[in-house]
């Protein structure tokens, strides 16, 4: 259980506006946005909050967004990719600049969750986007010099795809990090590009005999595939946490 | 108070009288589940209504079809803020089903296969709000959206429409299920956005 102090005060339910104090480009279609939000008062690996965007007449549009940040604090970072067909994602790709505020409301979520008092095993799977709330795992085990040991599978389209790739290409000690690359994979990489398998499970991931925790983000399609293939592989459903995203 | 966002025009348009505050439209249908999809055979599929420890009523899958089973036109609401209009479903009304159950507790605990569980106040389960629904716009419902069976109550949010439904439990207190016990509103009235805590 978690948020249930965060619940009795109200901090989460009162909109909080913050200030974007840097965005970075993380591929063709992706940001991350670093913003300080006075009373924010610090979220848990794999938290979201909500976003609101308003018009100058009036007009209001909300969406969930996973924080890539975790710990203490009013400094929060999202990471956001532009859907095409998006109405709140092109603003914060496109449009959205350094100073400007945002409305936000949070941290949400007690489920897809990870503490360092958790000492098994950690599988994270990511598909695209997906890796967001799984990066604020990665960086909550490692500043909590947690030795729980971590495994990442990052499903990308190409390596320009990828979301945080720099931390990604230098991992901690206690971290394992596989690339699965779909449309086209850089020369000197063994697997051909291709769709992530129960073979590249059964390869990277930690074996369902281990009991690892596993959390699973991305398209409804990808985290479909990839949870039907974990429990085909022995993994227990009640240990395999998913998220999934689709729409605008 | 609101804050302006600098150059943010949004799609706009009229207000739509039939969407709840914070929630935009779509026409697809998102897939939102917290683990791996069950896959249940309807072989060995059961529904079952608890109202204490040695009253239980059953129906198997040919059992609940042997009912009346009605066709329902509504509007669903999810809390991740998607909104589908006019969506169309057949099922079997709970009213129907709880016709020969006697119970004095307000409450129920819905319970899946998978493991998920929601709360609902018993009142919101009768009177042609809920039902057992078996298709989806015309086809048998997909294990993603919940198949062979999910819980149908669409005016409140649609975590409160249990997926992969296995039974419903009496109970004398509200108490909360899984998202009630992860972050989100323990009764769910969109049209009052009652989302989080």
């Amino acid at each position: 259980m978690t948020g249930t102090s965060e619940a009795k005060d109200g901090r989460i339910s009162n909109w909080k506006v913050g200030v974007v104090t840097s965005i970075r480009r993380e591929s063709a279609s992706g940001r991350s946005i670093t913003i300080d939000v006075p009373g924010w008062g610090g979220n848990i690996a794999g938290q979201h909050t909500d976003v609101r965007l308003t018009a100058s007449n009036g007009y209001t549009a909300v969406r969930s967004y996973s924080v890539a940040s975790a710990g203490v604090g009013d400094r929060i970072e999202l990471a956001v990719d532009r859907l095409p067909s998006g109405e709140v994602s092109p603003y914060l790709v496109d449009t959205l600049r350094e100073g400007d505020e945002l409305e936000l409301r949070g941290p949400l979520g007690g489920w897809f969750v990870w503490t360092p008092q958790q000492a098994e095993n950690v599988q994270l799977i990511g598909g695209g986007s997906g890796i967001v709330p799984l990066m604020a795992m990665i960086r909550s085990h490692e500043a909590s010099g947690s030795t729980t040991p971590f495994r990442l599978l990052y499903s990308v389209r190409t390596p320009l795809d990828a979301f945080f790739r720099a931390e990604l290409e230098s991992p901690s000690a206690n971290l394992e990090v596989t690339w699965i690359f779909t449309r086209h994979a850089p020369s000197g990489c063994s697997r051909p590009a291709g769709r992530i398998t129960a073979a590249d499970l059964e390869a990277h991931g930690f074996a369902a005999a281990l009991a690892p925790t596993v959390f699973v983000c991305g398209p409804t399609g990808f985290v479909e595939t990839v949870a039907t293939a974990l429990v085909a592989l022995g993994h227990e459903p009640d240990r395999v946490k998913t998220e999934r995203f689709g729409g605008a | 108070m609101a804050v302006i966002s600098r150059g943010f025009i949004g799609r706009g348009g009229e207000a739509n009288p039939d969407l709840p505050a914070g929630q935009y439209l779509t026409a697809d249908f998102p897939v939102l589940s917290a683990g791996p999809t069950p896959r249940i055979d309807t072989v060995d599929w059961q529904f079952s209504i608890r109202t204490d420890s040695e009253t239980l009523h059953t129906w198997s899958w040919d059992e609940l079809h042997a009912l009346p089973i009605e066709d329902i036109h509504t509007d669903i609401h999810c809390v991740t803020r998607w909104s589908k209009l006019g969506t169309s479903w057949r099922g079997v009304s709970l009213d129907t089903l709880f016709e020969n159950v006697t119970t004095s507790d307000k409450f129920v605990m819905a319970r899946s296969y998978g493991g998920y569980t929601t709360n609902v106040p018993l009142a919101d389960l009768l009177g042609g709000q809920a039902w057992i629904a078996l298709e989806f716009d015309g086809d048998k419902l997909d294990p993603e959206h919940g198949g062979p069976a999910r819980l149908l109550i669409p005016h409140l949010y649609f975590w409160k429409s249990a997926k992969w439904i296995h039974g419903l439990e009496m109970q004398s207190q509200d108490e909360p299920g899984f998202w009630e016990q992860n972050g989100y509103n323990m009764y769910g009235d969109p049209w009052l956005e009652q989302r989080y805590w």
